[in-house]
């Protein structure tokens, strides 16, 4: 989606707190969004930490006398205590080892919403990277091309693979590991934000405050970072918040495939792709991380949008 | 405008070798080889794991090894090290499955977008608007193997027709329409699938696009001197409007060899993305590679074309000429 629409990237890309607040205020999508999104991130939290601390919420708990229950069903009496699941009800059901669903949800929010963050964080800080360096030192000479051509040529070099299949080779072939899904996911989608960082790093180059930057003997690092980064921010802000949508909905589909996070952690995808086994016999097991997975990523990409529009004046509705 | 073309294919062709090389030395470089895949297995001895090293040159280095790639794949000798066939046969017979799919999703796509793209953008703010915005948010938001298993239930468990694989088994001595509805069942689900995302985007692409237009100078002069409103909106606007979309033709041709994964895997489609994705599950290094540098081929034609098509469509815009 953003490489496609951000070609109106000019105009004035700096974000301002009042037009943001007024967007929120008047856009219902944008302020959904950021409901969503805070419950999500809260979720993610109180799941890290009660289900690392509290027995009630043990995520990996089998409890095969109570496999396959519908939601809100209580839990049944042959149960020890001491591994009841909270309030003795199985507000999302059991799945086919008796494991707590909702349990299972709670963890699976803040490793989903992890995976989306670290993947984007390495994308970003890749992309504004080269980004800034060719848009900065553009027509500098390294060896036979210029810095701008060397590093374009490789943003071309990383577009020309099928990013998914990319994904998956490199997923197949190492082990699998939450991490290195992160950075393989990361380290295949920065070339949009590479892109429009260099274009208006290209137009800031030729701007008064940079040439005063530059008079007073600035380091080029100073001047790229501190003085040109801002100004730049909006669309990179707008990219990110689309990419972590993208990056949940990448793990989902790794997970669907196999080689997605393996057991016994959970994540949304991995709970999902389980669930298309029983969709007949446990629907819920199908239906709430799906439902899940769907509401986080609609916020993600509400709120980029939302972000687009306090960027970009042209979009703006009259 | 000729010099332009050959300075920018010759530097493609390098950019190709180039990608080439990364993908044979980042699959070869990797952990895993053909010869491990089934480590547990008694009767494989250290002397078998030699020889099958031997046999597919996993000892040379890897600039060797890319030069065996080239010299074979130019000789149409490379073979699969699963099952000995030759490479290229074996990917073109998966084409010629994926290509009905890329097609009919590629139609569905231009057919259903631009109406939808443009009728938005001339009644912006209203319902239909508003509906198709949050109509594309859902699509692009759901995860799309979510959507295949609502969709095969909704329609081969309630209506009963059918969807998984390429036809049904036992259909062969069925009269020809019996037979022809068959495939277009079967075709239709996994293409519409396939389609999905591509409406959404192209669908607000298309929008923002026409509003776009619709704000500047001209689209404003043309009113002031009185035209019909169907004259400024068609003859004016969407003419211009439609000019960057000239150049999606040429980005289309990756997506003939991306074939979806998951898709293919889900409606059992003997396709491409399913090939790969057993040579990468069997470690079938020549499938993958071959399958990666065809990708990158269709890539890089297709940004060239698309190049090339904007200069035509766009007298504006001139290729190379003194700039």
């Amino acid at each position: 989606m953003s490489t496609l629409i951000d070609h109106h990237g000019e105009a004035d890309t700096a974000l301002k707190r009042d037009t943001v607040f007024q967007i929120v205020r008047r856009d219902g999508l944008v302020l959904f969004g950021l409901v969503v999104l805070f419950l999500v991130v809260v979720a993610a939290v109180a799941g890290a930490i009660l289900t690392n601390s509290n027995a009630a919420f043990d995520p990996a708990a089998v409890r095969l006398s109570d496999k396959l229950l519908p939601p809100l069903s209580a839990v049944s009496s042959i149960v020890p205590p001491e591994s009841h699941p909270p309030f003795g009800l199985y507000v999302f059901g059991t799945d086919e080892l008796g494991r707590d669903v909702f349990s299972r949800m709670l963890q699976g929010a803040s490793v989903s919403l992890l995976i989306g963050f670290v993947a984007v964080t390495i994308s970003t800080f890749v992309g504004v990277l080269v980004g800034a360096l060719a848009g900065y030192f553009g027509e500098r000479k390294f060896g036979p091309l210029s810095v701008d051509s060397w590093l374009m040529r490789i943003t071309d070099v990383f577009l020309c693979f099928p990013t998914f299949f990319l994904v998956l080779t490199v997923i197949a072939l190492l082990p699998p590991s939450i991490y290195n899904i992160m950075i393989v996911i990361g380290l295949t989608s920065w070339m949009g934000t590479a892109r429009f960082v260099r274009a208006s790093f290209m137009s800031l180059r030729e701007q008064e405050f940079v040439d005063a930057a530059r008079a007073l003997a600035l380091p080029g690092w100073r001047i790229m970072f501190v003085h040109m980064l801002p100004n730049a921010l909006g669309p990179v802000l707008v990219t990110a918040s689309i990419g972590v949508a993208s990056a949940i909905l990448t793990e989902s589909g790794l997970s669907f495939l196999g080689f997605g996070v393996q057991p016994p952690d959970a994540t949304w995808g991995n709970i999902l792709a389980d669930g298309k086994h029983l969709i007949f016999d446990a629907p819920w097991l199908f239906t709430i991380p799906g439902i899940a997975i769907i509401a986080v990523v609609l916020a993600f990409n509400f709120v980029g949008e939302g972000l687009r529009e306090a960027v970009n004046p042209r979009l703006r509705r009259a | 405008m000729l010099g332009w073309a050959f300075k920018n294919l010759l530097s493609r062709l390098a950019l190709l070798v180039v990608i080439s090389f990364i993908s044979l030395a980042a699959v070869h470089l990797a952990p895993g080889e053909p010869s491990e895949v089934d480590p547990s297995n008694p009767r494989i001895k250290a002397e078998d794991v030699a020889k099958i090293r031997e046999a597919f040159h996993l000892d040379e280095p890897v600039y060797k090894q890319y030069f065996f790639w080239i010299r074979d794949l130019a000789t149409g000798e490379l073979r699969s090290f699963k099952d000995q066939q030759p490479v290229l046969p074996k990917i073109w017979d998966r084409f010629k499955n994926s290509l009905p799919l890329f097609l009919l999703a590629t139609l569905l796509v231009w057919t259903l977008s631009f109406p939808t793209g443009i009728h938005a953008a001339l009644r912006r703010g209203s319902r239909f608007d508003r509906a198709t915005t949050i109509g594309a948010y859902m699509m692009i938001s759901i995860p799309g193997f979510f959507l295949a298993y609502v969709l095969v239930i909704l329609i081969a468990g309630k209506l009963g027709y059918p969807v998984v694989g390429m036809s049904t088994f036992g259909l062969e001595n069925a009269g020809g329409m019996t037979r022809f509805m068959d495939r277009v069942w079967h075709l239709t689900v996994p293409a519409l699938l396939s389609a999905i995302g591509g409406v959404a985007v192209l669908s607000r692409y298309v929008r923002a696009e026409m509003i776009d237009v619709s704000g500047t100078d001209y689209v404003r002069t043309a009113r002031a001197k009185g035209l019909t409103e169907d004259v400024v909106i068609y003859r004016h606007a969407l003419r211009n409007a439609l000019l960057p979309f000239v150049t999606m033709f040429g980005l289309l041709l990756p997506g003939l060899i991306g074939g979806s994964v998951i898709f293919e895997q889900i409606f059992a489609w003997p396709g491409l993305g399913r090939l790969g994705f057993d040579a990468i599950l069997s470690r079938d290094f020549p499938v993958i590679i071959t399958i990666n540098f065809f990708a990158a081929v269709l890539t890089l034609a297709g940004t060239f074309i698309s190049d090339l098509l904007y200069a035509f469509a766009d007298p504006r815009i001139r290729l190379g000429g003194g700039s």
